[in-house]
């Protein structure tokens, strides 16, 4: 029955192109210059091709894995993530002297994983997609073996991530004791028959999983290893996993929590609730007081992941369609806002100060205005996608009565533009003394970059379209 | 089917922008082309707004020019803009100080002018898309997108405290108005709950439900402040001063001379017809403010070293009279109201383009920096004399018809808000007169002074519409008013249809069949 792989031909083709990458890296002649890169991007295209025609059969595979199209909006997602992130690694692969057919290798099997974990629909297989996309980050984060920095922010992000994963998987086997079972819709039967009010067991369970997603999310209080994860992997690194593990583990949160612990709603939504509004205060607030481009970027990603678990509270259709439609954002935004990093990033100097911004736009004019599209997307500003998508999780919240938790949102983002635009004050009305600091925009990167700013403005002014796909994802979702 | 004019002239500058975009060379190549490549697209949007305006007809109270495609169906979210008298005239004043904006700007902007000239036409492109759009959505957009390029033309071209200017100005603005974002949500999600989960952000529509009087509080003071900070409204107006003293004379011109007047105008067209019974409850407090707000920034402009400064907080006074019309909430009032809207468009815009003229002259804007300015520049300073007596009321010029039509109504409404409110007019001569007569009167003592130059061509294009249109709004105020008056009307009927009986929360059934003619 070759009808029954059907789900798994995307994550398929993304781990033929990373085993193709390490091949032709072993192949490689020292010095060899090999369009590895483009063996990534073929296997993307292939999954992108294989999501469109897998659109609307709910294709499942050995009954755990279910290409849905809730799945499928999420794993083209991920195409979009893996594309950009392979283009903007130019930059970084060369100025580091990274190997490359590796770096590419465990970018792509790091995707594979992802997308088997937007579209798993058992609780260990989310487990092992999970430890699947984890290994490869955790590998590309600690990838500078000569830093220090690096290693550090590896060792860090490895160490907190196994005692989540171990969180994660103990909340797993309470499940199973309680139910039997570890396929998320007879788990969900099974909690809804068993009682009116949870037992202990099943919060004990529920709260051990939560920890598990709330750390991979960065969720306050499980978020102290981002701004270090972030701030010591290379930028496209950073570009990358600060949008493709997010998108993942979304996709994943949201299924798990809105399918099998869905009977359990009334205990967990206060919980979140509350990390929600403690994420997104955070987030923002500590944002304000960085110095460092990326911490400032981490944190903020650390609010936007609040904004999600504002949808996630709310658990309309709407919402469910807005977590999907601000991933998509969110990818997009971050990685061009991330690659403008990377792109500046300088053998002699990070450029990874908010100071070295000053005069960019007067040097790089290009650059700094698509930074300014980046950061004001992030913010929230029309006619960007960014508003849209904001706007999207504050309909879901309003409607579904949380008004208190849309309002902290709001506001939080307010506080979020200022320090958006401290970086933008840098760039543009700050003068700077030096002179060609900044190293030449590889074609590649700028390309990803300027589709990401038009992606942004499509989004923001023609948004119809995806939101009609994401309002037919979530109709299927489970 | 005809033209999309009202598309037309929110999109024209936006495709001015990009053609700049494309604009080749360094500052020194790409400066003359840009400058003139914006000037011709603003005075081509001006003289589509005119066009507007003759085809209008000022007998009708309805919005016209209507258009309206299906843009986010599942949120019932329209493409769905129109004019009526209210706006109207606004998109006119847009149309006319944008180009007067520009050309002053030559003499002062030197760099990136280019980026300088987008900007502005950004700007003018969401300006008027804030007062075309019907469809709450699409208001809020135009109403945020605003914030940017006026941060950008703040920030990079201001004087010394530029940053500091900028980011207050954003911050505090988008603080209020998210707020006013939320409220938009909740009266569409309302409007979803009474049919059948169907989102919708017309206006016209909204107009027609029924909000629970509880919520009509809170929505209404989330519009009301988002649109008192941009009036400012006392004592919401701490970020004015520093934004219009740090903005460049373009700037300040179109901050000034449009966009405090998207607050009155946010009241007018949504905060008090959604919320009656909240409008009717908060508008002596309003008009409270209002007055202090007059007289306050009557009596700090008095005292303001800086001639910027002190135009800039008799906009705080001017303003209030404005509010203080609107809420009066009768013909007189409202029509005042909407016409003083226009004249502290053209008198402050004239005020703030002269003082621009004395800067780039002498790069301050320190009243005591000058003194006898009639001896040497005796044209200029008949241009400002003339902008003076506009901006106190003279009669004969514009600003006595706006005034003397808002305390009228403001009587009628409540006389001791029309007493204290009076004595802002008395006060508004006083501080003008007297900074008139400090820079222009008395010897020449500043030798600095002796040599400038009188009025040059392009300033002298720059000054005599401002001065014609005084004029003209001062002689023959009907021309100005017909077209305003019906809607007015048709705007107090729905106020005064809703506040008396607006207490339950049962969606009207009147706004059924329209939803059923949805594309």
């Amino acid at each position: 029955m070759m009808s029954s792989f059907n789900a798994i031909v995307p994550m398929a083709c993304v781990t033929a192109a990373g085993l193709a990458a390490m091949v032709a890296e072993a192949f490689r002649d020292p010095g060899e210059r090999m369009p590895i890169a483009g063996l990534g991007i073929v296997g993307l295209v292939g999954a992108a091709i294989a999501s469109w025609l897998l659109w609307d059969r709910n294709a499942v595979s050995f009954g755990v894995v279910s290409a849905d199209n809730f799945g499928l909006f999420v794993t083209l997602i991920l195409v979009v993530v893996g594309m950009l992130s392979l283009a903007i690694s130019g930059p970084t692969i060369e100025r580091e002297r990274l190997p490359r057919g590796e770096y590419y290798a465990l970018m792509l099997f790091g995707l594979a994983g992802m997308m088997l974990m937007a579209t798993a629909t058992d609780l260990l297989l989310i487990f092992l997609a999970l430890e699947v996309l984890s290994l490869a980050v955790y590998v590309l984060t600690g990838i500078r073996r000569d830093s220090a920095r690096s290693t550090e922010a590896a060792l860090k992000y490895f160490l907190l991530g196994a005692l989540a994963s171990a969180f994660f998987l103990y909340g797993i086997a309470f499940t199973y004791g309680i139910t039997g079972s570890t396929r998320l819709d007879r788990i969900g039967g099974l909690m809804a028959a068993q009682s009116i009010s949870p037992t202990p067991m099943q919060l004990l369970a529920l709260g051990l999983v939560l920890v598990g997603f709330a750390f991979k999310v960065s969720a306050v209080p499980f978020h102290m290893w981002t701004p270090d994860a972030y701030e010591g992997a290379p930028p496209a690194v950073t570009a990358f996993m600060s949008t493709g593990v997010k998108a993942a583990a979304f996709a994943a949160f949201t299924r798990v929590f809105l399918s099998a612990f869905e009977p359990l709603r009334g205990s967990w939504s206060d919980v979140v609730w509350v990390v929600a509004a403690a994420t997104m205060i955070l987030g923002t607030v500590v944002g304000v007081a960085q110095t460092n481009v990326k911490r400032m970027l981490a944190y903020s990603s650390i609010a936007h992941g609040g904004y999600l678990l504002v949808a996630l509270v709310s658990a309309s259709d709407v919402a469910k369609q807005s977590v999907l439609f601000y991933l998509l954002t969110y990818a997009i935004t971050n990685i061009g806002a991330f690659g403008v990093i990377a792109v500046l990033d300088n053998a002699d100097q990070p450029n990874d100060q908010i100071r070295d911004y000053a005069g960019l736009w007067y040097q790089h004019p290009a650059l700094a205005t698509l930074m300014t599209i980046f950061l004001l997307s992030l913010g929230g500003f029309p006619p960007l996608a960014g508003f849209v998508a904001k706007w999207y999780v504050f309909t879901a919240a309003i409607s579904a009565g949380y008004t208190r938790l849309a309002i902290i949102g709001v506001l939080t983002s307010v506080v979020s533009v200022f320090f958006y635009l401290r970086i933008i004050v840098m760039m543009y009305m700050t003068s700077n003394e030096a002179q060609a600091r900044f190293p030449p925009v590889p074609r590649a990167a700028g390309m990803a970059l300027i589709v990401s700013a038009i992606l942004l403005f499509y989004l923001g002014i023609l948004p119809t379209r995806v939101i009609d796909w994401a309002a037919r994802s979530v109709s299927t979702i489970l | 089917m005809h033209f999309p004019i009202l598309t037309s002239i929110v999109a024209l500058p936006l495709v001015g922008a990009l053609v700049l975009l494309f604009v080749p060379g360094d500052e020194e190549e790409s400066a003359p082309v840009a400058r003139k490549v914006a000037l011709t697209v603003s005075l081509l949007v001006f003289a589509e707004t005119l066009l507007l305006w003759s085809r209008f007809n000022p007998a009708s109270g309805d919005f016209q020019f209507v258009e309206r495609y299906a843009w986010i169906p599942a949120f019932g979210i329209d493409y769905f803009v129109g004019v009526d008298g209210i706006s109207l005239l606004l998109l006119v004043l847009t149309g006319f100080l944008t180009p007067l904006a520009l050309l002053s700007s030559w003499g002062s902007v030197h760099k990136k002018t280019r980026a300088f000239s987008i900007f502005v036409l950004l700007l003018e492109s969401a300006m008027m898309g804030v007062f075309v759009s019907l469809d709450l959505f699409l208001f809020y957009v135009f109403w945020d997108a605003m914030l940017v390029p006026m941060y950008f033309l703040i920030g990079i071209w201001g004087y010394e405290r530029r940053i500091y200017a900028a980011v207050k100005f954003i911050l505090y603005t988008m603080t209020a108005s998210v707020l006013m974002l939320l409220a938009i949500l909740g009266m569409a999600a309302l409007y979803a709950s009474g049919h059948g989960g169907q989102y919708s952000f017309d206006l016209l529509k909204l107009y027609a439900i029924n909000v629970d009087s509880h919520l009509q509080f809170w929505f209404f003071l989330a519009f009301a402040v988002a649109f008192a900070v941009k009036v400012p409204l006392f004592p919401f107006h701490t970020w004015l001063p520093d934004a219009h003293v740090e903005a460049p004379t373009a700037g300040s011109v179109i901050l000034a001379g449009v966009m405090l007047k998207m607050g009155t105008y946010g009241l007018v067209r949504f905060a008090f017809p959604l919320f009656p019974l909240a409008a009717a409850f908060f508008a002596p407090y309003i008009a409270t403010l209002a007055v202090i707000g007059i007289i306050y920034g009557a009596l700090v402009a008095m005292v303001q070293p800086d001639m910027k400064k002190l135009v800039a907080y008799s906009s705080v006074s001017h303003l209030g009279f404005v509010v203080l019309g609107i809420c009066a909430m009768n013909t007189q009032g409202v029509q005042g109201a909407v016409y003083q809207m226009l004249n502290h468009g053209v008198s402050t815009g004239g005020l703030f383009l002269i003082v621009g003229m004395l800067s780039d002259r002498r790069h301050t804007r320190v009243i005591a920096e000058f003194g006898g300015l009639k001896k040497v520049m005796p044209r200029l300073v008949a241009a400002f004399l003339i902008v003076t007596l506009s901006s106190i009321g003279l009669p004969g010029l514009n600003g006595f018809v706006g005034e003397f039509l808002i305390l009228l109504g403001a009587f009628r409404w409540d006389p001791r808000m029309a007493a204290f409110a009076a004595t802002g007019v008395i006060l508004s001569a006083a501080y003008m007169l007297w900074m008139f007569q400090r820079v222009n009167y008395g010897p020449v003592d500043n030798e600095k002074n002796a040599g400038l130059a009188d009025l040059g061509a392009r300033e002298w294009a720059v000054i005599v519409p401002i001065i014609a249109i005084a004029v003209a709004m001062g002689v023959v105020p009907n021309l100005f008013l017909r077209p305003i008056e019906p809607s007015v009307d048709r705007m107090l009927n729905q106020v005064s249809r809703g506040a008396p009986s607006r207490v339950t929360a049962q969606a009207a059934p009147a706004a059924e069949p329209t939803t059923g003619a949805r594309r």
